[in-house]
């Protein structure tokens, strides 16, 4: 079964399960994603995705809305354009991106004003560097869930991590607090492996990133173990 | 950030999964491995050893010069009784249990350490013939490298004494596989299991050994409403995902798997159609499933009869119904006959020959389905060809070179024969390519005594492991990361493995060696070259495809993105995901009529315990690798588990260290008190050479496929003081264990 829409002014038809995001992308329009991924459940958290679909009241996240007969979906209107700069200066002002590539080029994209919150209060937080496969720097951490989705029922079935705190205060954490190795973790780094950010690094490639050769790694990890570790 | 130099594809190092890697270079230097989202066997998701194990390329230890024993470059006679030492010095000191003997190697140039192999090799056969020549090879190295091991003793030394650690693993489902149905290779893909309507996972825990098709078990239970049986002594992870968990006593596999035979014909459950169409034997087997009651398999199993009829229910009744097992039905003295068990029930329902069904031993290594396919088994020559048979040994003279009738007839040694044989008049020479028997081997202190009487022995090999420290030849070769060639996984996909940077130090490609050794061998011989002038590793490939049908479809252009499942018998062929479906290779299933024979060593008051043993996630096998990774950070310690109820009555609590003992060793270790493991049933990993499982486990052999019985033998357990262990500072503290 296929239905017929208007994206930006176009005629298109699409299979009746698709996305606006699916239909966009078969179609050319280019709808900016940062929390959605390929191998993830969609959640429409970020709202980088965003467009106008005329008769709605507010602007509609294409990852999760389903193309319907008839719509009139607008991919790059003003307002639509206006939404997504926020989203990106409310990051910016927030957060460090300076490792979050895809961000950064969206920034420049939608000429992104990095002093439009100067007062604002950053997130930040000290690098967590508790179990031997990778470090977690939640100054860096935009929130996506992909982390927490991978550790759950779109990969690993583990629940080891999930949201922790409210509002501002909003981190991924483990339960009660637990170090890593002491929780349910498996240790198998798909976390990092969707990180969009650089927040979930692999601990080798963060030694590295400060300075240290592959040997002083080695000899690190063969000290390390010898460490009473309670 | 680290931008990467290169980003090199090529296939996981570790289980026989076969995940997808990409391995980020910079430097010549791997800082960082992700897997493609589009991979179709793994889907982008990897395990902690796949992601991160990978640094054992690098560590310290890793050997990259060949040495060679200081009496042979003195040309004096060999130092009686070496020694290795297992454990351990008392004072916190690191394992390392290789360093006795140190002093004993001298570093030197690989032509002086070829020449003395050759000469030593030479010298031996020459004095003792084929049968004092054998050769070890490995499960862990690419196709290419096997094949050419096997070949350069089958065409220089004119010997089948040519085995590999799948003896030890599914050896006894590799002859069931061969007996019932000609074939001996999973029948569907791991990621068909999202297709069955009921599963069966027995004698495997997937979620440390196969992790990724653990996933996708447990995907096909949440996502897709597929139903999972699992059979196992131990409360593995994945029962929390099944629908039924039968609790059986280690080495009961088979009145539990006739019993649920017996419940699917006497509740006329069976599938007529198949059992007339496509199988054999089935009047005998009906008359050996009287006794085989649900009562009589809950007496001896201790399932209760009525999961046993429900169990059978489910299996019989589901539309598509696979099987998924491991070790716990091979490593038995009846390992065979467990295996048999399960076919038969897939004959006697038809879940066999479509999508979604199927009978799947899930390999261990990342190439174990490779090397016996390269003919690494002292009964095949690559493709399962019969040594025994003239007609497949004339193909093979062919192919190598070789005078008519030049090929041995004479049916070889097992591996753990050939370490039985080590003594004067039987084998004298040994090449071990990158296996460890000392870990490996049941009932070590026996091993330990016939490595001792092997009269020259040469380890090639990346670290300096347990059986190297027996070694007079040291030739240092290198990992998955450092060269190129093909492994085959579990599911029969033939993959790339592709260097990432040259190897390190003087270190050697594992093909390159078995060349240049071979062509000093011939012309030290002087025989006609069996040729060994290849310029890639692909022209190996395409020899072996020549005769092995199998592969002769396989080229790495056609392997370049995605990997080809065999049977590929031409060029154009596009692989052979599902065996069976309009004929066995033997032509009928045979179904195959049991008895029920208890393991060779039951408890005792005396050795009260069961003792089965296995892995966890963190590790793997004999450790070279992980224990070298900081894998070995994340699980640094062995630990025997022991159920409350058990530990309770013998005043033990969790972390308390204890001494096992069986009636062939001990060792002393801490306890982990779990239900994961069942009353009267305690498991150790085989990891640890600290705490080497194996001094305990019993070498009675299954007398078809002479696989060791590592799954159960007798210990009893001592409490111990913390000055016992062999390094009291380390502790392992993970949430999961």
């Amino acid at each position: 079964m296929t239905i017929t829409f208007s994206l930006d002014g176009k005629e298109i038809t699409v299979e009746d399960n698709a996305t606006l995001l699916d239909a966009a992308r078969e179609n050319g329009a280019d709808v900016p994603t940062i929390c959605y991924h390929d191998a993830t459940t969609a959640n429409g958290l970020c709202r980088m995705c965003v467009v106008e679909v005329e008769g709605q009241r507010v602007l509609q996240p294409a990852c999760i809305v389903k193309a319907g007969a008839g719509m009139q979906v607008q991919t790059r209107s003003e307002k639509v354009i206006r939404s997504r700069k926020t989203i990106l200066e409310m990051l910016d002002s927030t957060m460090d991106l300076s490792e979050a590539e895809e961000v950064q080029t969206m920034m420049k994209d939608y000429s992104a004003d990095v002093n439009r919150f100067p007062d604002a209060k950053r997130r930040e937080s000290p690098v967590i560097d508790d179990n031997p496969m990778f470090i977690r720097d939640y100054s860096k951490c935009l929130l996506c869930w992909r982390c927490v989705q991978v550790c759950a029922d779109d990969a690993q079935y583990t629940f080891a991590i999930n949201f922790d705190g409210r509002g501002f205060e909003t981190q991924i954490g483990t339960f009660f607090d637990k170090p890593i190795p002491e929780t349910s973790c498996v240790l198998c780094g798909q976390c990092a492996a969707v990180c969009p950010t650089g927040a979930l690094k692999p601990k080798r490639e963060f030694l590295l990133e400060q300075g240290m050769t592959p040997q002083e790694i080695s000899v690190l990890n063969t000290g390390r173990k010898k460490r009473k570790n309670v | 950030m680290i931008k990467p130099d290169r980003i090199v594809t090529t296939t996981c190092p570790y289980c026989g999964v076969g995940c997808n890697l990409q391995l980020h270079v910079k430097d010549e230097h791997i800082f960082k491995v992700t897997s493609p989202f589009d991979s179709p066997v793994n889907h982008g998701n990897l395990c902690v050893k796949g992601r991160f194990g990978y640094d054992y390329v690098y560590h310290p230890k890793r050997m990259t010069t060949p040495l060679v024993r200081r009496y042979l470059l003195e040309v004096k006679e060999k130092p009686a009784g070496r020694e290795q030492v297992f454990a351990v010095s008392k004072d916190g000191q690191p394992i390392d249990s290789q360093i006795s003997n140190l002093w004993d190697w001298v570093e030197t140039d690989w032509d002086t350490a070829l020449n003395i192999t050759a000469d030593n090799l030479t010298r031996i056969y020459k004095r003792d013939g084929s049968e004092a020549m054998a050769v070890y090879a490995c499960a862990k190295a690419t196709n290419e490298d096997n094949y050419l091991l096997q070949k350069m003793y089958r065409a220089i030394f004119r010997t089948n004494n040519v085995d590999h650690c799948t003896r030890l693993c599914h050896a006894g489902s590799v002859v069931a596989l061969q007996q019932a149905t000609g074939s001996s290779a999973m029948s569907n893909t791991a990621s068909q299991v999202i297709q069955n309507d009921v599963f069966i996972v027995t004698g495997s825990n997937t979620s440390e050994n196969h992790p990724i098709i653990a996933l996708q078990m447990k995907e096909a239970v949440r996502q897709y409403g597929a139903k999972m049986i699992v059979i196992d002594p131990r409360r593995i992870e994945l029962v929390d995902f099944a629908e039924m968990w039968l609790p059986l006593k280690p080495g009961t596999n088979v009145p539990v798997f006739s019993a649920m035979a017996h419940v699917i014909v006497k509740e006329e459950l069976v599938n007529h159609d198949f059992i007339e169409q496509r199988t054999e034997g089935i009047d005998d087997f009906l008359k050996s499933l009287d006794k085989f009651t649900p009562e009589y398999a809950e007496e001896i199993s201790g399932v209760p009869a009525d999961d046993i009829r429900k169990a059978a229910r489910m299996y019989a009744t589901a539309k598509k119904a696979a099987i998924y097992w491991g070790m716990g039905i091979s490593q038995l003295s009846h390992g065979t006959a467990s295996a048999l068990a399960l076919i038969n029930l897939a004959f006697l329902t038809g879940h066999i020959g479509r999508e979604g069904t199927g009978l799947n031993p899930l390999r261990g290594q990342n190439n174990v389905q490779g090397a016996s396919d390269m003919g690494c088994m002292p009964f095949h020559y690559p493709g399962y060809m019969r040594v025994d048979n003239p007609d497949n040994r004339a193909k093979w003279e062919k192919a190598w070179n070789i005078e008519e009738g030049g090929l041995s007839l004479k049916l070889g040694l097992t591996t753990t024969e050939i370490l039985s044989h080590a003594h004067e008049g039987g084998v004298r020479a040994l090449y071990i390519m990158g296996e460890n028997p000392m870990m490996s081997e049941p009932n070590l202190n026996e091993t330990r005594k016939h490595m001792q009487e092997l009269e020259f022995l040469v380890a090639q090999d990346i670290f300096m492991n347990e059986s190297g420290a027996f070694a007079d030849v040291f030739l240092p070769a290198t990992p998955f990361a450092e060269k190129d060639g093909t492994f085959s996984n579990t599911d029969r996909r033939v993959q790339r493995v592709r260097a990432a940077h040259a190897p390190r130090g003087q270190a050697r490609v594992d093909w390159q060696i078995i060349c240049d050794l071979a062509q000093r061998l011939e012309s030290k011989l002087g025989v006609a070259s069996a040729y060994w002038n290849y310029s890639n590793p692909e022209e190996i490939l395409r020899e072996m495809g020549g005769v092995n049908s199998d592969y002769a479809g396989i080229t790495y252009e056609r392997i370049d993105k995605v990997g080809l499942i065999y049977p590929v018998p031409t060029l154009d062929h596009p692989g052979t995901p599902t065996l069976f479906k309009e004929t066995f290779p033997r032509g009928r299933g045979k179904f195959h009529a049991l008895d029920y024979v208890p393991v060779r060593e039951e408890p005792s008051d005396e050795y009260p315990f069961i003792l089965t043993t296995g892995r966890v996630l963190e590790h793997w096998h004999g450790g070279s690798m992980t224990r070298n990774s900081v894998l070995d950070e994340a699980y640094p310690e062995a630990r025997v588990e022991m159920n409350p109820a058990d530990a309770e009555i013998h005043g033990i609590r969790n972390g308390d260290p204890v001494k096992v003992q069986s009636r062939r060793g001990e060792v002393i270790l801490r306890v982990t008190v779990t239900e994961k493991t069942s009353v009267g049933v305690v498991f150790i990993p085989f990891h640890f050479a600290e705490a080497a499982a194996n001094l305990l486990t019993n070498d009675a052999l299954d007398p078809q496929a002479k696989i060791p019985e590592f799954k159960a033998c007798a210990v009893q357990i001592f409490p111990a003081r913390e000055n016992d262990l062999p390094n009291a500072e380390i502790v392992l503290n993970r949430g999961r264990y």
